[in-house]
């Protein structure tokens, strides 16, 4: 189809109102009557809850309300729930204790909700707050993985002694074992992949509203997944029937998976509004953000890899232990096991793998699933492992890339942990970022550098990921309690124009633009004729949100499966109105045809019809042209791809710049190039934050050191470079769109070729792996280090 | 934040007699520190007393010297002619604090009187030998910072000028904080004919500080050798989750060799 | 209760406010201008950026009552009454500069301030230094750097010097 359909940079049709000031974000929107609450957190990492004294706070101008926790369990409302179960080595299943909704008994972490104040303004809600008169008992805390498991260490949940939530394995044991011992070379590292806070520059909010005439309830809220809040909210925590609960999670400034999960705001406000019949608002202040979202990644990790004598991998085992946080957010108990391990075969053939994690509670603000979830660990792990055996084996650290690559004619191909590739040509995205960024040409660069005084380093990371998640029954039989399909509604409207009803929810991806590309590819209806829809349970049959790369993949799956259902109505139609047979009608760019004739009617020809159905197949056919279609994908997606990432260190200051950074990505067929490039742009920013800037820091005992922007560094304009982006595809053999997903690729490639970058532009230091984020003053304790031994030789 | 009264008096008598009749008081510049301070409840005054019409902001070209009216803000510092033809080290200051939004609303009075251990002000205004100007008396810089967040002003006192003297030759070096912005370390050097003055923000635990034995190296040598082989005690340095006092001491060797190196 | 008097977009406003009130609440909740936005408490993010008597400030960092007498434009202020995109508008739109919209307005704004206070040019150096006080977590600054740049010709009627630095 012409300029407008797949392949076309349209520009976004969302963009409009945005730029004018007229999105509705939740905070934006205000019901009649509207109270506002406000949360008062612990200011504690870990203690016995006592009295809570409500007088004051109850007294204070304004107040309408306090909650405790003992309030709600008083009604009986549930838990938050946890949506997947991960099992032991042993079988059994893994330690789940409850997550009250306010805190009942102890306090867990800093940040953990204890009373909500609701009041006439916020600032009252506010003033209230302080006058709550909280009774704790300190307890010994532990924010850190070694400190949790500790023997003696203090369990976070009085049932789980020892802290551990699971102890899991994946691969062949013994498989491995012996390929160790019959190994030329092994190659072994200890490394941590820091913790992140997800920032969205939009801070959370609820706002729930209820109506007592027909006993239904409203929450919006800023969610990836309105459906699935309704789902876990409704029916878990506040026994609510879906067809009393709406959900709408309206215009969502970004989530990057912190914004997947049912938080406990959202099920205080609704519970709020329906015991006091008026609506209720919760907006949170950052610095709330920084202690109430979860949280990303934070593994320790050993890795081993073994080589024969030519450098071909023979076998890898891993050992990682994850930090869950003080309760089990939704999706969290996948995200180190079934999206980080299954991943480690990375795009190499090795053999055999074998890895297994331990995943901690400890007294902090729940992890789970930040942009990537378990992939970039997986992918950091691999990558600086691989180029820590190039060093140590003499081999070239891209040679020793392409010597272990899955081969082109291996797909469909089969990983030693769980996964079945579908299609990738490593070897092509490799070829092509190193020649995007001029690879060969570095040494007069890293020469040029050292003559300014500069440390130049290149590094390289080949890597794959698993997205589009994912197939209900797979994903059933590894624990998850949902399906995962995606549902899409396509309505032909009688004058022709199209909305499209989506389980998908847009929060920047600009799925009102791509979506409506793919109807005007499919359907031929121009693209100011198309309206996408979505994030709001009452208008959208069903759907499972936006995470892992899913959308397009998933979501656009089900809009291709529904408009081939709208083709095929349309086709019966036109075959009528044609006194043609149904075989002989073709549809080709809005048209229907009839084979070798000169007969044609319009979609909205036949649109008309199916709403006027005057000359109709009535007996055969109902009026109407709306479809529904649910798709459940075959298999994973399995973007990937290489980024090449360029570092300049000024050794006087140890400060580490990205000067150049190039990513060739195999996304699948791609919709929107525009779109394409700026989602891994923006993932690329997040992955050089990670490797460069970010880092969530308790200190031993459970507060949060780096609990704002003042501490938590985010990326700015400032710190970052341009971000030269191609793509090098090839389809995914699976979906009908032959697409694999780019919203994570870029915060998964990128780390492990920014550090394997630092780590070659301090070559001379002898440094054979840094963890995460280099800052300034850790490179230049490194290379103060080196230096004695520099100034010996 | 919690509710306060606030008055716009419209003179600096006016705007002194408020804060005098009340201890409770505080006298809102800028806002850039107070704003965000009072947001977090960590401050809780009965008046906020408002001096943006007071009179306080413009400058004024001296003799071998620049005035700045105390609620000039940094970006008018910044792009002042006068200040970067007399003192373009200062200007280059002003155009360096936080952000874009930050210099249209902070101001030089504000930024003083708050003295907190990483602004860029303090570092100037000690490092030029700057008389503070106030509602009493003026002030050699030398007796006004008295650790962090504290100074000589009193109460019923407030800032309605500073007057920088020009230098022979000046620079400023700020290592920042990667998340706050504000400085890890800034070094001002400043040469005039009596010798040179080095003063440092950022890292000193008791706030801003003159740099003596860099000062007596750079006054004999002027030229970054000179003080290669001057260090800096890393006791006496801040440590945070950003930098450790090693790493602050030798940060301060850095900036102020890149200073002087700069220094025009 | 204390009162503010402003102009907001050109139309005058009084409104009532508790002294503690932001300016960015009044736009906000007072006269339900929701397009500026609050990202942040630290005064970092930028998300609240608006012009006060022609420069960029962020009304988060301003009381209501500080802004008596005040000229405001907010993002909702920019665009033409028939619609018309201000150039900076456009070229956010045409380089795909925006993704979830949010830091949307305060960076258009700051833009806006960033390219009027420079007609003597802007190096993409000086642009990435220009929006310190801007955070986006979405674009990674690529697409925004270009529009902002793109945007200069636009709005000083000339092509942008060459070695502008």
């Amino acid at each position: 189809m012409g300029h407008e359909g797949i392949g076309a940079s349209v520009r976004r049709k969302e963009d409009l109102r945005f730029l004018n000031g007229r999105g509705h974000y939740t905070d934006d929107m205000n019901r009649p009557g509207q109270l506002y609450a406000y949360i008062r957190r612990s200011d504690r990492p870990h203690a016995r809850l006592g009295a809570i004294d409500t007088a004051a706070a109850k007294a204070s101008p304004g107040v309408v309300a306090v909650f405790t926790g003992a309030d709600m369990a008083a009604e009986g409302i549930g838990g938050l729930p946890c949506g997947w179960q991960i099992h032991n080595k042993d079988g059994s299943p893994m330690a789940e204790p409850p997550h009250p909704v306010l805190a009942t008994g102890k306090v867990r972490h800093v940040g953990d909700p204890v009373a909500v104040v609701i009041a006439q303004t916020r600032q009252q809600a506010k003033d209230a707050a302080e006058k709550l008169a909280i009774d704790y008992h300190d307890l010994p805390g532990a924010a850190g993985l070694r400190e949790a498991l500790a023997p003696g260490a203090a369990p976070v949940h009085d049932e789980v002694q020892g802290n551990l939530c699971y102890d899991w394995h994946i691969g062949d044991k013994a498989m491995v074992d012996a390929a160790f011992a019959g190994a030329a070379k092994v190659v072994k590292l200890e490394l941590e992949n820091n913790r992140l806070i997800p920032n969205a520059m939009e801070p959370r909010a609820a706002v729930g509203d209820f109506d007592p005439m027909s006993g239904d309830y409203t929450l919006i809220t800023t969610s990836q997944n309105p459906h699935v809040i309704r789902l876990l909210m409704g029916a878990f925590v506040l026994h609510i029937p879906e067809n009393h609960l709406r959900v709408i999670a309206p215009d969502v400034g970004g989530g990057f998976g912190s914004k997947i999960y049912h938080y406990a705001e959202e099920a205080i406000v609704t519970w709020a509004a329906g015991k006091l019949k008026r609506a209720v608002k919760w907006t949170a202040e950052r610095t709330e953000s920084f202690m109430s979202d979860a949280h990303g990644r934070d593994h320790i990790s050993t890795a081993e890899l073994a080589l024969d004598k030519d450098g071909h991998f023979l076998a890898l085992r891993v050992s990682t232990l994850a930090n869950m946080g003080a309760y089990l957010s939704t999706f969290a108990p996948c995200v180190p096991t079934y999206l980080y391990a299954t991943l480690l075969a990375g795009v190499y053939k090795t053999p055999a793998i074998y890895a297994e994690v331990k995943a901690v509670f400890t007294n902090s603000v729940p992890v789970d699933a930040y942009r990537g979830a378990g992939r970039p660990e997986a992918t950091f792990l691999l990558e600086r492992l691989v180029d820590v055996a190039a060093r140590e084996t003499g081999i070239d650290r891209v040679e020793i890339r392409r010597r272990n690559f899955i081969p082109n004619d291996a797909f469909p191909y089969q990983t030693p942990v769980a996964l079945q590739y579908d299609s990738g040509d490593y070897t092509a995205t490799l070829n092509a970022a190193l020649k995007a960024a001029d690879y060969a040409g570095f040494e007069s660069r890293r020469a040029a550098a050292r003559a300014r005084g500069k440390l130049r380093g290149i590094g390289v990371s080949t890597y794959l990921e698993a997205c589009g998640i994912a197939p209900s029954a797979v994903v059933g039989s590894l624990g998850a309690r949902a399906g995962l399909y995606e549902c899409a509604n396509i309505r032909v409207h009688p004058t022709g124009s199209v909305t499209v009803f989506t389980g998908a929810h847009s929060h920047g991806q600009g799925h009102e633009t791509t979506f409506a590309q793919l109807v005007h590819e499919q359907l031929g209806v121009p693209l100011d004729q198309i309206e996408v829809v979505h994030g709001d349970t009452n208008r959208i049959p069903f759907g499972m949100g936006t995470y892992g790369s899913r959308s397009l993949a998933v979501g656009g799956s089900a809009m291709v499966k529904a408009m081939d259902k709208i083709i095929a109505k349309g086709k019966k139609i036109a075959a009528h109105l044609m006194e043609a047979s149904v075989e002989d009608v073709e549809f080709k760019d809005g048209t229907f045809t009839v084979a070798g004739t000169d007969k044609s009617k319009t979609l909205t020809d036949i649109s008309l019809t199916a709403y006027v159905p005057h000359n109709y197949p009535i007996e055969e056919l109902e009026p109407g042209l709306e479809e529904t279609a649910f798709y459940d994908p075959k298999n994973f997606t399995y973007p990937g791809g290489c980024h090449v990432a360029e570092v300049e260190i000024d050794p006087e200051t140890g400060v580490t710049s990205v000067v150049n950074f190039t990513a060739v990505d195999d996304v699948g067929r791609v919709i929107n190039p525009m779109i394409v490039e700026g989602q891994v742009q923006g993932g690329v920013a997040q992955g050089i934050g990670q490797a460069l800037l970010e880092h969530a820091v308790y200190d031993s005992a459970g507060q949060l050191l780096s609990g704002s922007m003042m501490d938590y560094t985010m990326p700015r304009a400032d710190n970052l470079p341009n971000i030269t982006v191609g793509t090098e595809s090839t389809l995914c053999t699976h979906n009908p769109l032959g697409v694999k997903g780019c919203g994570e690729v870029g915060a998964i490639g990128s780390p492990p070729a920014v550090m394997n970058a630092v780590v070659d532009a301090l070559r001379e230091y002898d440094v054979r792996h840094i963890d995460m984020p280099a800052t300034a003053p850790k490179i230049w304790s490194i290379i103060q280090a080196g230096r004695p031994r520099m100034a010996a030789e | 934040m919690y509710d306060f009264a606030y008055q716009k008096p419209g003179s600096v008598a006016d705007a002194v007699k408020a804060l005098a009749a009340d201890p409770e008081a505080k006298a809102l510049a800028g806002g850039m520190t107070l704003i965000p301070v009072l947001k977090q409840r960590l401050n809780h005054p009965s008046v906020v007393v408002d001096l943006a019409k007071t009179g306080l902001s413009g400058i004024t070209a001296g003799a071998g010297s620049v005035t700045i009216g105390a609620m000039t803000t940094h970006a008018a510092v910044a792009a002042s002619a006068e200040v970067r033809r007399i003192i373009p080290a200062l200007a280059a200051l002003a155009g360096g604090i936080g952000d874009e939004q930050v210099r249209h609303r902070g101001t030089i009075g504000g930024s003083l009187a708050n003295d907190d251990p990483a602004a860029d002000y303090p570092a100037a205004a000690l490092a030029l030998g700057a008389t503070i100007t106030t509602n009493k008396r003026a002030i050699a810089a030398d007796d006004f910072f008295q650790g962090m967040f504290t100074t000589a002003l009193e109460a019923d006192e407030i800032i309605t000028s500073v007057t920088f003297p020009a230098p022979a030759a000046a620079n400023y070096q700020k290592f920042r904080n990667p998340a706050s912005r504000y400085a890890i370390v800034g070094v001002f050097v400043a040469r005039f004919p009596a010798g040179v003055r080095v003063a440092v923000t950022g890292a000193g635990q008791g706030g801003v500080f003159r740099h003596a034995a860099m000062e007596a190296a750079l006054s004999a040598n002027f030229s970054p050798d000179a003080i290669a082989a001057v260090t800096t005690p890393a006791g006496d340095m801040n440590s945070d989750i950003h930098a450790s006092a090693e790493y602050r001491a030798h940060l301060v060797g850095v900036m102020a060799r890149r200073a002087v190196a700069a220094a025009s | 209760m204390p009162q503010v008097s402003l102009t907001v977009n050109g139309t005058q406003h009084t409104v009532e406010v508790e002294n503690r009130t932001l300016l960015v609440e009044l736009l906000r909740e007072k006269i339900g201008l929701t397009g500026t936005h609050v990202g942040c408490d630290t005064s970092q993010c930028g998300a609240c950026v608006v012009h006060v008597d022609g420069t960029s400030v962020k009304s988060c960092t301003m009381l209501a009552v500080q802004a008596e007498g005040a000229n405001v434009t907010t993002i909702e202020g920019l665009a033409a009454a028939d619609g018309t995109l201000h150039p900076m508008q456009e070229m956010f739109r045409e380089h795909h500069a925006l993704q979830c919209g949010f830091c949307t307005p305060g960076m258009v704004m700051s833009a806006i301030d960033l390219v009027q206070s420079h007609p003597e040019g802007l190096s993409e150096h000086q642009i990435r230094e220009g929006l310190e006080g801007n955070l986006c977590r979405c674009t990674g600054y690529h697409n925004i750097v270009k529009a902002i740049a793109a945007a200069w010709p636009l709005m000083h009627g000339k092509t942008m010097p060459a070695a502008a630095e």
